[in-house]
């Protein structure tokens, strides 16, 4: 699919739920038949008015949508460039974007009388974003987590006990997220019957990433919106951070068609996007392969053995990234560039102290870049940076890297 | 779509249909503990009763193995395996043994990361016989199952209890050698598998394909394996093996064990 043949860059997957050539269905036949009856499910839902009527009910009622789109003033003058705007889904309950795209997946698991919600988490938002709408909803909630993400994420592993979630620290592989989603999968396979897996990012196997994807959209057309509205006209830019990508798909994909926006998506550069792989930038230091149902780029060493990434932020070490990105990628629509640890430590702390938000480590990363790309625009240039998670989960993390005793 | 026709794995299963008995298909981690024990366990395999040999491929992200083969695949990381290593342990037990087949089962990235066709062509080159990669399911045969076959190689199809009949033609399709049938919903080396449970669905399975039908994922013991041979035209054992390999036993150690497995699928009384 050449870049200049298509029409629109919105309309994927195709029916074997392909990007191009990634994505896919790569799961054990085991999963396979359930796989195929959610894909089912979701199809009728999102057709059904009574479905998107009851998500748009709570997403304003309990998350509180719209996020506001705020001019940061401080920020602006700052950089002394782009006028830069923060779409501000670290206001949602729970704190971040995860819960738009929770709330779709366990509406979508109430129809499909599933009653056990199994959940992957890395910095623990997702986690508690699942263990929250459970709770809603009264369903017993399983969420898998990396021994090593569990120490150093402790107040949301707390946060998801006292939702009544049980937390399930992975020991098995390298004891990370990777290994989370390894263990979710395991128990999936295992309690086909009456278990629901919500993935908290736009992979997996189809149709996770379209579904993902389609929920946290709502992200992008609130922005759309309230830029037209505020401005009298479209961003010129957008800039969001990227582990598996849901918080830059949820934004991007509205905007994938307007010719004139320009994309560019931020990957956790680590200690540097080097040959020593302590990075987790999949597209800028990875190559293609398949990984959790879906070819996609990875972090692998030459024998396709997948590596460990590394970042700052436990919400972008994934040595993966969404297949409809790595495509993205590779047609040329979207940017994709990396910040360093150090980058984006710096970055929290500006905006901790121009605009009074602290933001997660993980939009830090694409302020970090918006700090690199702002002062080199012109005063009329908008730029939306999607502030998707507060940082409060964070300041244990900051403290040590600051060498602050708290 | 073109199948491989006489090879290795189709002589052996006619020959144990001749002899009345079922296959005993024996599973180990290639490298585990290391390459050299590794190749020395493998090659004592059909001596001690293995009529298939299937050889993992490690990986990092077993996703559909439980904590045994896990362990097996990290110790074989850790001890410098790779898909290349395994290819040599392959071509090290045809050269002791030029007629048990031998399988390799794994995951695919480490064979998309070599390149489909060359990996066909070494696999082939090694004396390997067939594949069984767990997240290759039907809809994804284009990857490497049409081309294995093409290439005279037998992919293995793994039938699951969530295969229902509606799929099971899918499942069927493009698999060759033989079925292998899942007994339990959930990961190797879980649950164990009951005979009275699996006879059904062997016999469900062997109603829509004239494959033999082995039975894996929930044996561990000689007393397992028996009764699963009752029921089925093999029984696949690896978790249990495996978990030796992993206390430190050594590789007669190791071999006993598969002997009195082995007598448990021939249906003699032997207790360890």
């Amino acid at each position: 699919m050449a870049a200049e043949m298509l029409n629109s860059y919105r309309t994927g997957p195709d029916e074997k739920g392909r990007f191009g050539m990634f994505g896919g269905r790569f799961v054990a036949e085991t999963l396979m038949p359930l796989i195929l009856e959610l894909e089912a499910e979701y199809g009728r839902a999102r057709n059904d008015p009574a479905f998107t009527a009851q998500m748009e009910d709570l997403w304003t009622h309990y998350v509180g949508r719209p996020s506001p789109l705020y001019f940061a003033e401080r920020l602006t003058e700052e950089f002394g460039g782009a006028k830069i705007y923060l779409k501000r889904d670290e206001l949602n309950h729970t704190g971040a974007h995860k819960i738009n795209n929770v709330l779709g997946q366990i509406l979508l698991a109430r129809r499909m009388g599933k009653t056990r919600i199994i959940a992957e988490t890395g910095a623990g938002q997702h986690g508690v974003a699942t263990a929250t709408v459970c709770a809603r909803f009264g369903l017993k909630c399983v969420v898998f987590m990396g021994a090593t993400d569990v120490e150093r994420q402790k107040p949301n592993v707390f946060r998801m006990k006292l939702l009544g979630a049980e937390v399930v620290p992975v020991t098995s592989g390298r004891a990370t997220l990777k290994d989370a989603m390894n263990e979710a999968l395991r128990d999936w396979v295992t309690n086909v019957a009456d278990t629901f897996y919500c993935i908290g990012t736009v992979a997996g196997p189809h149709p996770y990433p379209a579904m993902v994807r389609d929920f946290q959209s709502v992200i992008g057309r609130e922005a759309r919106a309230q830029m037209l509205e505020r401005e009298g006209r479209l961003p010129d830019s957008l800039v969001a951070c990227i582990g598996g990508g849901s918080n830059a798909m949820g934004l991007f994909h509205p905007f994938l068609d307007d010719k004139d926006v320009r994309i560019i998506g931020v990957e956790a550069g680590g200690h540097g996007v080097d040959d020593r792989m302590e990075h987790a930038a999949s597209l800028t230091g990875g190559r293609p392969g398949v990984l959790h149902g879906n070819r996609t780029y990875l972090l692998q060493d030459a024998d396709g053995q997948i590596l460990e990434g590394h970042s700052i932020s436990a919400g972008l070490d994934y040595p993966g990234i969404g297949p409809e990105h790595s495509w993205l990628h590779d047609i040329g629509r979207v940017e994709y560039v990396s910040a360093t640890d150090d980058e984006a430590l710096a970055a929290f702390q500006l905006c901790c102290r121009t605009e009074g938000i602290i933001p997660a480590l993980e939009p830090s990363h694409a302020l970090a870049h918006v700090a690199r790309l702002a002062p080199t625009l012109p005063g009329d240039h908008l730029m939306i940076l999607n502030m998707c998670g507060r940082g409060d989960k964070d300041i244990f993390t900051v403290a040590e890297a600051l060498g602050d005793r708290m | 779509m073109t199948q491989p026709a006489e090879t290795r794995l189709t002589r052996r299963f006619s020959k144990l249909k001749a002899e009345k008995r079922a296959a005993f298909v024996a599973y180990i981690m290639a490298g585990d503990p290391d390459h050299e024990t590794a190749i020395e366990i493998a090659c004592g395999l059909p001596e001690s009763g293995v009529d298939v040999i299937e050889l993992g491929l490690p990986f990092t992200d077993p996703m559909a193995d439980g904590p045994a083969i896990q362990a097996a695949a990290m110790r074989s990381l850790a001890a410098g395996g790779t898909l290349a290593r395994t290819l040599e342990t392959a071509r090290a037990v045809r050269a002791r043994h030029p007629d048990t087949p031998i399988i390799l089962m794994g995951y695919y990235n480490p064979i998309y990361s070599r390149g489909v066709e060359r990996f066909l062509a070494e696999a082939g080159e090694a004396g390997v016989d067939g594949m069984i990669v767990v997240d290759l399911p039907p809809e994804e045969d284009e990857e490497l199952c049409l081309p294995a076959n093409a290439a005279g190689l037998h992919f293995i199809r793994l039938a699951t209890p969530t295969t229902d009949d509606a799929r099971l033609p899918a499942v069927l399709n493009n698999t060759s050698g033989f079925v292998y049938y899942v007994s339990i919903t959930g990961i190797t080396g879980a649950a164990e598998a009951s005979a009275e449970a699996v006879a059904p669905e062997v016999a469900r399975i062997k109603r829509a394909t004239n494959l033999p039908v082995c039975v894996g994922f929930g044996v561990r013991t000689p007393e397992g394996a028996r009764a699963i041979a009752a029921v089925a035209d093999g029984v696949v054992v690896g978790s249990a093996i495996v978990s030796r390999i992993g206390a430190g036993d050594s590789p007669r150690k190791v071999l006993e064990f598969v002997r009195s497995l082995a007598a448990g699928v021939r249906g003699e009384a032997e207790h360890v």
